[in-house]
């Protein structure tokens, strides 16, 4: 490998992504099986002093469980997540390379991305991969990060063709997205507290599992929990899976004494 | 016709080296220890954002001296190779002998082949890991690459900063007595430095992948204190 070094006017900047374009290596793999693994349910929902993500760990490939302690939920940078749903072998790529972009941006520029600029920057790479989308690789981030401008919690969604849209208190994708997101809507509050917000996100994964066949739930047997992680001022941080695991056996306890009536996990 | 002239090499190359020597000498110097946690790099810069100290990788800084232009573009590749480096491989596999080689080989070309050399001096540190041990890679104007035992100099007044700095030096010291020392050794007798004066940052572990860690002001006064 040589020193990258570059005429002012070929310059790529800060912009990793343009530079790996310079190298010739940008480009996702093509040759993908068409029964590629796809990831499912991920949810984010603001807090009182930020906003916590949360992914299932299933994936599938058609009606057959391919992995089931996939990670969907990645820290994007300090102060950013990112969780993924849809082709995952791709939408990991993607992760990837995003985290790359916005620490590269950060180490030549000597500052980081704005909130907004880092979801940008995703919605741009979604854009590119729309040609893999069209053959059926579709990939959907959820991003969501701390405002250090705002001191607040934000969250953004995607569509296939690198449109993005920020959204209010609470957001999930994925084929179980529906689900996760009625159950938050039922249980949120304003101001919610960390442990209550993690209880809100564990009982909407509950509940997307319950009805979606593609969506994990908790795996007591192999001892494999959702990943729930909480973004706010301290920076990028996740949940102990002591204390998800602890979650969920008190919503399945709950449900359990309830008959298993749907209803019977929200307090 | 007019006469084509002669000038020996060993002149053209003496002139290009005087020429770069005082370049780098017009600047600021800095110093670069290990210390019981790492690595921590100490520059005379009153500047707070045109920095001489930065991250490249996970466990990789840079330090420059010289023209700030000139090694910040150094700085920008550097940053670029290393993270092409780790995305098409792994980011275990980046390494600061690889980049300080590549340094080597650019400021050596330049040296040789261009009108004017670079005047700048560059380090590479790497902090140890389980795969590599600690290591200081000076790089000098004509592309000159040393291996540097447990610390190093650069600058325009290095060799007086170099024999300030000899005496104190202890291996495993903390950060705060390294940091003092490193102040004293730039200032000399005559004068001292204070936070102001100083940027410094530190390579060590307990900051998580990246290991690249600036120390502010309000730190670096406390440090001094």
């Amino acid at each position: 490998m040589a020193l990258p070094l570059f005429q002012p006017q070929q310059d790529p900047g800060p912009d990793f992504t343009s530079l790996l374009a310079t190298k010739g290596a940008l480009g996702l793999s093509e040759n993908a099986a068409t029964l590629a693994p796809h990831g499912t349910t991920v949810l984010a929902i603001r807090y009182a002093d930020g906003v916590i993500m949360a992914g299932d760990r299933r994936a599938t490939a058609g009606h057959s469980i391919e992995h089931r302690a996939m990670e969907k939920v990645f820290p994007a940078d300090r102060y950013s997540a990112v969780a993924i749903s849809g082709s995952a072998g791709m939408a990991i790529d993607m992760v990837k390379l995003f985290q790359v972009q916005l620490e590269h941006y950060e180490k030549v520029e000597g500052v980081t991305l704005s909130l907004e600029g880092k979801a940008n920057q995703l919605a741009q790479m979604v854009r590119t991969h729309l040609p893999m989308a069209m053959q059926g690789f579709i990939v959907i981030p959820l991003f969501c990060g701390f405002d250090l401008a705002s001191g607040l919690g934000r969250i953004f969604t995607y569509d296939a063709t690198g449109g993005h849209y920020e959204e209010g208190d609470f957001q999930a994708t994925g084929s179980g997205g529906r689900d996760a997101r009625n159950t938050i809507k039922l249980g949120y509050r304003e101001q919610l507290g960390l442990d209550d917000a993690v209880e809100l996100a564990v009982l909407a994964l509950y509940e997307a599992a319950d009805a979606d066949s593609a969506t994990g739930g908790p795996d007591l047997v192999r001892g494999i929990y959702p990943i729930v992680a909480s973004v706010s001022a301290e920076g990028y941080r996740q949940i102990d899976e002591a204390v998800v695991a602890q979650r969920f056996e008190e919503a399945i306890e709950r449900r359990r004494q309830s008959g298993g009536l749907a209803g019977g996990t929200l307090r | 016709m007019s006469m084509p002239y002669y000038v020996a090499p060993e002149q053209v190359m003496k002139d290009r080296a005087e020429y770069a020597q005082k370049g780098i000498a017009r600047g600021r110097s800095l110093i670069a220890t290990t210390y019981n946690a790492g690595i921590v790099l100490v520059a005379e810069n009153p500047s707070k954002t045109l920095h001489k100290i930065s991250e490249i990788y996970d466990r990789i800084a840079f330090a420059g001296v010289g023209k700030f232009n000139e090694y910040d573009q150094l700085r920008v590749a550097g940053v670029r190779h290393a993270d092409l480096k780790g995305f098409q491989f792994s980011r275990a596999d980046v390494d600061a002998r690889s980049l300080a080689n590549l340094y080597a080989q650019y400021l050596g070309n330049v040296f040789t082949h261009e009108m004017k050399p670079l005047e700048v001096e560059i380090l590479v540190a790497e902090l140890g890991s389980s795969q590599r041990p600690t290591q200081l890679f000076h790089v000098a104007y004509e592309g000159t690459i040393t291996d540097e035992g447990e610390w190093a100099v650069l600058g325009g007044d290095a060799d007086t900063i170099r024999q300030n700095f000899e005496g104190r030096f202890a291996s495993s010291w903390d950060l705060a007595q390294a940091v003092k020392a490193c102040a004293a050794a730039l200032s000399g007798p005559e004068r001292s430095l204070g936070a102001l004066d100083l940027e410094a940052a530190t390579l060590s572990d307990g900051n998580g992948r990246r290991t690249f860690e600036r120390l502010d002001d309000t730190r670096l006064a406390s440090l001094l204190a």
